[in-house]
């Protein structure tokens, strides 16, 4: 083992986290099993009430996503609505209100009321509004007006700009092809070109960057995979080198990091951690045998991170911007995370009369590092320890948490095996991957 | 023109120059979610940020309200570009708008718009922006090497305005002090496949690869050079199967018994490609069996995901998957 000070930065700033995670897995391991289970619990009431706050208060501090408004309202309704928890109707129809302020008279929606459309916060409306659900919300979105924006949007790249004369990379793809997608407004228009832009920022890494020649990066990844299947262009990726690259995304902590050496941040849970879930669904398409679980019945089938104000502008518009909600089956439905009440034992022959397929990445060590260390007790969840929580990363957690619980699923609507499910589970049975030296 | 880094934050409503113009306040409606509880500066500052805006007035007074906007919330998109178009009306100097971004990049060193815009001004200006631009950069780098921002907008001034010559030795000097920097690694890609001074990747392609091997050998547990090394043959798996250098640094790694997880799955990755081994591979491979794992059966392929499948266990069902799709392919 090198002294500390011959260590790369790199190296310096992985051990430094591993050392605090290791920590908190070492306490947790040594605390009596009735502790153990309250660690793993997922502290529904705190959360939920840390995200209604904030729909209806916000401190100055907040004033630097003065231009984000709709990214905050769709973290917060989105977790609310993974959390199988309601808004109460007056809230409700107060964010399609604002929501309608935010939305201008050629289309699409702005960061606040007043100020430009933007892809991003016109994705971030739609999205909360799609939450919502219900006649209200769905009909303030006008759609011809949106499509227009989108038309307008759209760069002889293939690619689009995120707002007029904006910058253009795979998020302003991602945002607006999923939205019209959604609003059913998609044409040739729009798509055309996209797949062409998208596959050139597909890197010798196998990941996917913002731009042509940019580095492989878990948000861009998801979004440019993500547009790639809705414009149904998806077999023009390497996709086994795609694989292969999110496969080793994620790292000893269980959490993922965004890029090769970087740190692990529990966001990644969603933006890397949502990419199996796709590749799960393009795999079950084809003549991939997944892994037949023990009961033999396999069958064919991804903030403001800092309280200082230039962060939050920055890494929120890094990773906030790159915000979307769960697979859009899920119009208008509220998904529940597991609950602890029902887990106690693991049944390895729990089938359900559901096919059981076994996920690329390691669903258990993803859901330790987003219970022990992203997870705030007193409410919220957060990059990693020693950050605070936000309203980003409680979204982004909680999504990737819900998509660790459903992964073995092969119908996303069922509830979650309990096998999936980390809580109640042996602590010997966690982390059962060993620890990889490092010179 | 635009000089002075602040006014001080004197209130707009108390200045003389500002008593023609009413604000205009935000029309967040009786009801708004989450609001923001705005100090009254800002919400001042907005407030007649609105009525310049509405009014499409692009003045010198315009442009110092923007400034002290972009002070108060970096990231309102509407406001750069504003700005920006004030900038144009007004015909300014870029260079010193260059020098304000300058002042203000560090602590906004992860700002989109920030950099959008610093693009905007630099391609206004031209090949002669250049050198200053390359180094701010580097001066970004140099306190964060892998700010995701950074790096993309050195690699649009490089593509449109030329620089190249000295790159290659940028990523050099990164890789000497971080081996593990992903981001440099990434940029020697670029450097390598794009440079017009280069020839290209066919043409760098041997000299690449032992630089890369070198790495590799000395830390065979850092992801970046293996993941180089099979960008250098992208396009080309028979090259890759086919040059020696590759399966024996493979081999070198896997004799070490020590921090092998990507030599074997490189190792991995040639057998699925085509790559005949010698029995040296195969022995090396077993050589790696401990106590605790079944023996291993004929086919090296299935062997090593078997390997793998204990010694990389977070990824053991990635190393199942594989050695299925080994079985499927097989048939």
């Amino acid at each position: 083992m090198e002294s500390f000070r011959s260590l790369t930065v790199t190296q310096r700033d992985q051990i430094l986290v591993e050392q605090q995670v290791f920590d908190i897995f070492k306490t947790f391991y040594n605390l009596p099993p009735s502790s153990q289970s309250f660690m793993l619990e997922l502290q529904r009431e705190n959360h939920v009430e840390y995200l209604t706050k904030g729909l209806t208060g916000l401190s100055p501090s907040f004033c630097v996503l003065d231009a984000n408004r709709p990214w905050i309202c769709y973290w917060i309704l989105h977790s609310i609505a993974l959390l199988d928890e309601f808004v109460d109707p007056e809230l409700e129809n107060n964010t399609i209100d604002f929501l309608s302020r935010c939305q201008g008279p050629n289309g699409g929606y702005a960061g606040g009321p007043g100020q430009m459309p933007h892809l991003a916060t016109t994705y971030a409306a739609v999205n909360s509004l799609v939450t919502l659900g219900g006649d209200k919300a769905l009909s303030s979105i006008n759609r011809e007006k949106l499509y227009m924006f989108l038309r307008q949007m759209k760069d002889a790249s293939g690619g689009f700009r995120m707002h007029d004369g904006g910058e253009i990379d795979v998020r302003a793809c991602y945002t607006a092809i999923s939205v019209a997608s959604l609003l059913n407004i998609l044409d040739d228009e729009l798509v055309q070109n996209v797949g062409n832009y998208i596959l050139s920022c597909q890197t010798y890494e196998g990941g996917i960057s913002g731009e042509p020649g940019s580095e492989a990066h878990g948000g861009y990844t998801f979004c440019g995979l993500a547009t790639m299947i809705l414009i149904n262009e998806v077999d023009r990726l390497d996709l086994s080198s795609l694989t292969d690259w999110v496969v080793f995304r994620q790292g000893v902590e269980g959490g993922f990091q965004g890029r090769t050496n970087k740190l692990v941040d529990g966001c990644y849970s969603f933006w890397q951690g949502g990419i199996f879930a796709l590749l799960k669904r393009l795999n079950s398409t084809k003549e991939v045998k997944p892994i037949p679980l023990g009961d033999g019945e396999g069958s064919g089938e991804e903030s403001p991170q800092t309280t200082t104000s230039s962060d939050a502008a920055g890494e929120e518009g890094l990773n906030g911007d790159l915000s979307l909600g769960g697979s859009h089956s899920e119009i208008g439905d509220q998904h529940n995370t597991s609950s602890q009440d029902n887990v106690i034992d693991i049944d390895h022959n729990h089938s359900k009369g559901h096919a059981n397929v076994e996920p690329l990445f390691n669903s258990l060590a993803l859901q330790q590092y987003i219970l022990l260390c992203s997870q705030e007790l007193n409410g919220g969840l957060r990059d990693k320890p020693g950050k605070s929580r936000d309203h980003y990363h409680t979204c982004y957690c909680l999504s990737g948490l819900s998509v660790c619980q459903r992964s073995w699923l092969e119908d996303e609507d069922s509830p979650p095996l309990p096998r999936a499910v980390l809580a109640g589970l042996w602590a010997s049975e966690i982390c059962g991957f060993r620890m990889y030296d490092r010179s | 023109m635009d000089s002075r880094e602040d006014d001080g934050g004197e209130p707009l409503s108390r200045m003389a120059e500002w008593r023609d113009v009413t604000p205009l306040p935000q029309d967040d409606g009786p009801n708004p979610v989450v609001p923001i509880a705005y100090k009254e500066e800002f919400r001042e500052t907005m407030d007649y940020f609105r009525a310049i805006y509405k009014a499409d007035e692009r003045s010198p007074r315009a442009l110092r309200l923007t400034r002290r906007a972009i002070h108060l919330n970096p990231g309102n998109y509407t406001v750069w570009h504003f700005r920006r178009l004030v900038l144009e009306a007004l015909n300014a100097d870029l260079d010193e708008e260059l020098d304000f971004l300058q002042r203000i990049a560090n602590s906004n060193s992860k700002n989109y718009q920030l950099w959008h815009h610093r693009r905007w001004v630099v391609e206004r200006l031209g090949a002669n922006a250049r050198a200053k631009e390359l180094n701010l950069i580097k001066k970004i780098l140099s306190i964060d090497a892998k700010n995701y921002h950074a790096w993309s907008h050195r690699q649009w001034v490089l593509q449109a305005l030329g620089g190249w010559e000295d790159e290659l030795d940028y990523c050099q000097q990164l890789l000497e002090e971080d081996i593990f920097n992903n981001s440099a690694w990434n940029q020697r890609y670029f450097v390598v496949t794009r440079s017009p001074y280069l020839g290209g990747l066919k043409a760098m392609r041997a000299s690449e690869v032992r630089y890369t091997v070198e790495a590799i050998l000395a830390n065979p547990n850092n992801e970046c050079p293996w993941r180089y090394l099979q960008g250098l043959y992208k396009d080309d798996i028979k090259a890759l199967v086919n040059d020696p250098e590759i399966s024996s640094v493979c081999l070198k790694v896997i004799n070490t018994k020590n921090n092998y997880v990507f030599a074997l799955k490189m190792l991995l990755d040639l057998l699925c490609h085509g790559f005949q081994p010698c029995h040296e591979f195969r022995d090396s491979v077993v050589a790696l069996r401990t106590s605790d794992t079944d023996p291993l059966g004929p086919d090296l392929s299935m062997a090593i995901c078997d390997i793998l499948e204990h010694v990389d266990s977070l990824r053991a069902s990635y190393w199942i998957w594989r050695k299925n799709k080994l079985s499927v392919a097989a048939v």
